[in-house]
């Protein structure tokens, strides 16, 4: 497993791991013009929801699949990126400064001023928690994370200038120039690039020594302290890098559902994040993808025959954990799968 | 009176830590010995309540109604371990979160279907609604009473049962050395179950404790869950002590830190901007706390280093 990110990526003969990419690229990319062909619109805004959580679940995967820290509070970054762009548009609509003090900074519904913000504050955020977190190892980490986005939580609900428990309404998406982020087409087209870009990065991350130490680290730190290495700081550093990830995915998320809530902070949405995670392929960068959209299709069409989706789902979730190890994207690419 | 109503709060602070640690106790006693990490805790809290308000509903009888939920949770926990969590035990950390947190959604849906969406309400019991003077002029609701003393009694319970009897032994062997115990002859898989019943009902006493003064609804399992994390990552893992010690602590500190910490902040701050600021910090108390003591010591104040 340590190898097979250069392995199976050579030139030459096609893997069934490549193949099975291909094809997700392919059919992410036709999925707008065939939607209008059959004139069901409503399609596309599901698959930009994929799109959007598959980044926050690629994101994921870099601490919890490569990194072996199980994270259950990936929710807070989303949260944090989303309230990152609704307080940014309130602040513009009724002109009033975000800080006055130490620095000013005043409102923007510009992406380009906002997203970066995202990502930024998110990072900030990762960087603060996962310091605090790393101290811990196994069971105390998984809770401790979990009661951090919890804490954001709460936060963000008792702070009614943003909307409390309602939150806040973006009455149109960030303006990007030359680009229509209004129009549902461009926007699901803008948010494919930035995972393809995102997946990109990652998977040079993976590869490099930086992504070796972070593996060895999962597989034996003593051993890797004993090499003269401290996993520490490369584990921080993935923790901030996947939480700049997330605050992206929320950034986009906020403008997809034109509505930022205290809700993605709630610990099942960082649950829901961990099993796309899980369900697609765990420690691969195309399974979280397929996670992403295995899961939310489920929901979708569950929720058509009945409320009580949880009633199936929960069941299902028990059933892969217990008996399909290496997920969707595993069970797709055959032995051969690579970190693509 | 500031000195009266720190009593007052202070006897809430209490009683919400003994709430926390008969969820705490039956958390890290899995942990401890099946080194199990169950999400779903929560949900047994929650069928307790939901029990315990149908039964007191139908029949008018508190008593019936705690009496009913106590073993039915315990069932209801007898028959999730032997169905799904069994097969967890030596799973990693990872599966374990997973496979409970999709038993959290079944259970959740189930509890929606069975009981309805909307919340139940349950009566304190009328031998129980009034007030007792613990000073003279001091009154306190005898009901919020009765759950410290209760709290308090299953504590000096379980520390007899753990430390004074064969199956105690048996738990703090299995603590220690999950397989030695089972070379020396002990049926294993019966403590496990034995054990995860205790877990469960103790679980369930919470919920029906709080039942009178919370809304019995779905999604209440989850938010006590988490404050009962917070409790055992700063108490440390495994140790009843420490579950003992950090309900106690979160008790005291939310509830202490919601009534004065906007008080405080008016003698620096305009009043509506104290109010607010107050109000966050104060919902943001525990979590600092839990890290302060984590910076402080990496396993909770009594745990052992677990990998």
């Amino acid at each position: 497993m340590l190898d097979s990110a250069a392995g199976s990526r050579r030139l030459g003969r096609p893997t069934r791991a490549g193949l099975v990419t291909l094809a997700g690229l392919v059919l992410l990319a036709l999925l707008p013009p065939a939607m209008l062909a059959l004139d069901q619109p409503f399609y596309i805004s599901l698959g930009t929801r994929v799109v959007i959580y598959a980044i926050a679940a690629v994101s994921l995967d870099l601490i919890l699949g490569y990194g072996g820290l199980v994270s259950f509070g990936h929710g807070a970054f989303v949260g944090a990126g989303a309230y990152v762009v609704g307080i940014l548009f309130v602040h513009a609509q009724d002109g009033s400064p975000v800080l006055s003090w130490p620095v000013a900074i005043a409102g923007s519904e510009a992406a380009l001023v906002a997203w970066p913000a995202a990502v930024v504050v998110s990072a900030l955020l990762a960087l603060a928690i996962g310091a605090i977190c790393l101290r811990t190892r196994g069971v105390a980490f998984i809770m401790i994370t979990l009661a951090f986005a919890q804490m954001l939580f709460f936060l963000f609900v008792s702070l009614p200038r943003y909307g409390g428990e309602d939150g806040i309404s973006l009455w149109w998406r960030n303006t990007l120039p030359g680009v229509d982020l209004g129009d549902d087409v461009w926007f699901y087209y803008l948010c494919l690039a930035l995972l393809v870009g995102f997946t990109l990065l990652c998977r040079r991350l993976v590869g490099s020594r930086f992504g070796r130490v972070l593996r060895a680290a999962k597989e034996n730190e003593r051993r890797l302290r004993a090499l003269g290495v401290a996993p520490y700081p490369y584990q921080l550093t993935a923790f901030v890098i996947a939480g700049a990830g997330a605050g992206l995915a929320g950034a986009l998320l906020a403008n997809q559902t034109g509505f930022v809530s205290p809700s993605p902070l709630h610990w099942t949405s960082s649950g829901e994040i961990m099993v796309m995670v899980i369900l697609g392929g765990l420690g691969t960068l195309v399974g979280p993808i397929l996670g992403a959209a295995a899961l939310l299709v489920l929901e979708e069409t569950l929720s058509t025959y009945t409320s009580h989706w949880g009633l199936v789902l929960g069941p299902i979730l028990i059933l892969v954990v217990l008996t399909a190890k290496r997920g969707l994207y595993g069970w797709l690419a055959g032995r051969d799968r690579g970190d693509g | 009176m500031p000195t009266l109503l720190v009593l007052e709060q202070i006897l809430n602070g209490l009683q919400l830590g003994f709430t926390l640690f008969l969820m705490a106790a039956g958390l890290t006693l899995v942990f401890g010995i099946m080194g199990l990490i169950n999400l779903a805790h929560g949900s047994l809290y929650m069928i307790g309540a939901f029990v315990a308000a149908s039964v007191t509903g139908a029949t008018g009888s508190f008593l019936l109604g705690l009496l009913a939920a106590v073993p039915a949770a315990a069932l209801v926990g007898v028959a999730i371990e032997m169905i799904a969590l069994r097969r967890l035990y030596d799973r990693d950390h990872l599966d374990q979160v997973l496979a409970t947190f999709g038993l959290i959604l079944f259970l959740n849906e189930l509890a929606s279907i069975l009981w309805g969406a909307r919340p139940l309400f349950m009566d304190v019991p009328s031998w129980l609604a009034g007030t007792v003077e613990i000073l003279p002029g001091v009154p306190y609701p005898a009901y919020r009473l009765a759950m410290i003393l209760v709290g308090a009694l299953v504590a000096v319970l379980l520390y007899l049962l753990i430390a004074h009897t064969r199956l105690g032994m048996l738990i703090r062997a299995g603590a220690t050395n999950r397989a030695m115990v089972g070379a020396l002859g002990i049926n294993v898989a019966r403590l496990y179950t034995l054990v995860f019943a205790l877990g469960a009902g103790l679980a369930a006493l919470a919920g029906v404790m709080a039942g009178p003064i919370l809304s019995v609804q779905v999604g209440m399992g989850e938010q006590i869950l988490i404050l009962t994390f917070v409790v055992v990552v700063i108490g440390g893992l495994g140790s009843i002590k420490g579950a003992l010690v950090g309900a106690l602590l979160v008790g005291l500190v939310d509830t202490l830190g919601r009534v004065f910490l906007p008080v405080l902040l008016r003698i620096v701050l305009p009043p509506a901007n104290a109010d607010s600021v107050g109000a966050s910090l104060a919902s943001m108390a525990i979590y600092i706390l839990m890290a302060v003591v984590l910076a402080w010591r990496p396993n909770g104040l009594f745990g052992r280093a677990h990998a």
